[in-house]
């Protein structure tokens, strides 16, 4: 029962910050038909900018330390992502492979830069006491961080959920992701939400990039690009646009990967997150949200 | 075509469009197309299937890529975004509704709100009561009738929409709730001005004053209603009926 709690809770844990990068994903790929490969660097930007802010404020306790660097984390990632949309996705509408190559361009080059200014290994994190140390839970001493990444992500997936279902923006959204067109014929500028929604996107994924950070103690160069393959892949199983899909697939891989890689043989878990995206395309192409596209 | 020697005939239309053009792909779908919608009343944008009806409304909105002139009031808007030109007047009701399935018929209402118009849900709801009692359903569980109805509302809620682009509204609907429809067209064209595609030619002949004929992306009538209507040999010629009034 103790194992059985620690995985189910870090396997949360893990699936809490794929939700947070592929919610944005879901959403810029349901609304604007954009495949975001650039979505990992605004992940790896925003956490090392996160941690180069605690250097800043290096005089202050550990808590303000942090909290600065989340704060940090997520205004660079939505700043970034805002950039990109405007600068380097706007002209390429409807030019889905010129999207592809800059968006991958924007990625390697991103991750090459990092390495060029902070080198490739791993950055340690300096965490306040009480996240370092562990809360009993059914048994198991489950680490804090973890504790704290899910607490955190579902509280973005209320926001997400409150602004989707409760503000006008959140309409346009909703309603865009169906029909783009129809939108526009009614007199709404989408484009306004195309920005709304990269900015959104960019600060859930520089939130995930600190929160990684905080999970596994370190920041490193790599871990966006690692990170943006699963999150495509909870994209596809929740179903491409929908914010409760993606947040159901992610706890459905993160846990899956968990169990399967402390019980099966190393990389077993994540060789089944790519059966199971075999086997939702094949029985429901549409994924959990069941949606068409 | 008509006599007359200026196809965007009326004096000042309140719709202008000349030499419309559309491509898709190597297909050229709009042949320099233009006429023009005068104030008020219904014209229609007749023709057989695959013309170019559905077309030219969405090259008005901008909907798709367009050369050629289409003013709105004088003003001209072919290098304007969608939403800008819907913004000055427009409303359009597309062919299939485009309902948004996911959302409330109320949602999709107030998606349809634009800032600083005045609003007319007590025309909506008097034209269509049963929007107000479904208020909370999903728009992709109701029937076609009921989806039409939406797309109608959405066009007459704003008080300053001035022309209304209907496509095929009464396109398989039961023949009570085509009734329905032309009702509501009827009322509309009151407060409105309505370009109306419509395939139903009974439909069209009792509702429009002013006729468009497209053939194979090009006009090929415009004119008085009665004047098509009213002589078969132009009829067949333009609509290829038997004899005109015959749908």
């Amino acid at each position: 029962m103790t194992t059985f709690a620690l995985l189910l809770i870090t396997g949360l844990g893990l699936g809490a910050l794929y939700f947070l990068i592929a919610a944005g994903l879901s959403l810029i790929w349901g609304l604007m038909r954009v495949l975001n490969f650039a979505h990992g660097a605004f992940f790896t930007v925003a956490a090392y900018a996160g941690w180069s802010a605690t250097r800043l404020v290096g005089g202050a306790s550990l808590e303000v330390q942090w909290l600065v660097a989340v704060l940090v984390a997520i205004a660079v990632g939505g700043v970034f992502a805002t950039l990109t949309e405007v600068v380097l996705i706007r002209p390429l509408y409807a030019r889905h492979v010129g999207q592809v190559l800059v968006t991958v361009g924007l990625a390697l080059a991103t991750i090459s830069l990092v390495q060029g200014g902070f080198g490739s290994d791993p950055k340690q994190l300096q965490l306040p006491a009480w996240m370092t140390s562990t809360t009993t839970v059914l048994g198991a001493n489950i680490p804090n961080t973890r504790l704290l990444v899910i607490v955190l992500a579902a509280l973005v997936f209320g926001l997400l959920l409150f602004f989707l279902r409760r503000t006008r923006f959140g309409l346009i959204v909703r309603a865009g992701v169906e029909n783009r067109a129809m939108v526009q014929a009614l007199g709404i500028d989408v484009q306004r939400a195309f920005t709304l929604v990269f900015a959104i996107g960019g600060m859930a994924a520089g939130l995930a990039g600190m929160l990684a950070g905080t999970y596994f103690g370190t920041i490193d160069p790599g871990r966006g690009t690692t990170m943006l393959l699963f999150a495509f892949i909870v994209v596809i199983i929740g179903g491409l646009g929908s914010v409760t899909g993606s947040a159901l697939a992610a706890v459905v891989v993160g846990v899956l990967q968990q169990f399967l890689n402390f019980y099966g043989a190393a990389g077993v878990g994540d060789f089944s997150v790519v059966l199971l995206l075999a086997i939702v395309l094949l029985v429901r192409p549409g994924g959990f949200s069941g949606a068409s596209g | 075509m008509s006599a007359a020697a200026d196809p965007v005939a009326p004096a000042t239309p309140l719709l202008g469009v000349r030499d419309l053009n559309v491509y898709f792909g190597e297909s050229h779908i709009l042949q320099g197309v233009s006429f023009g919608v005068r104030r008020g009343g219904i014209t229609g944008l007749l023709g057989r299937n695959g013309v170019g009806k559905t077309t030219t409304l969405r090259g008005i909105l901008g909907l798709v890529p367009r050369t050629g002139s289409v003013t709105f009031d004088g003003e001209e808007t072919v290098r304007l975004g969608t939403h800008e030109i819907v913004r000055r007047g427009v409303a359009y009701v597309p062919e299939d509704r485009d309902v948004f399935a996911g959302l409330t018929v109320d949602e999709n209402l107030r998606l349809a709100e634009r800032a600083g118009a005045p609003l007319r849900y007590d025309l909506v709801y008097e034209l269509f009561p049963e929007l107000k009692t479904r208020a909370a359903q999903k728009a992709g569980t109701l029937s076609g009738g009921q989806q039409q109805m939406v797309a109608l509302a959405r066009a007459l809620l704003n008080g300053d929409n001035r022309i209304l682009l209907v496509d095929e509204p009464t396109k398989g609907l039961a023949p009570l709730v085509v009734r329905h429809v032309v009702d509501a067209l009827r009322r509309a064209a009151e407060i409105a001005t309505i370009l109306l595609v419509e395939q139903n030619l009974s439909v069209a002949h009792s509702l429009v004053r002013d006729v468009v004929v497209l053939d194979q992306g090009r006009v090929s009538f415009t004119g008085d209603v009665e004047q098509l209507m009213g002589d078969p040999a132009l009829a067949r010629k333009h609509l290829g009926l038997a004899a005109a009034g015959s749908h």
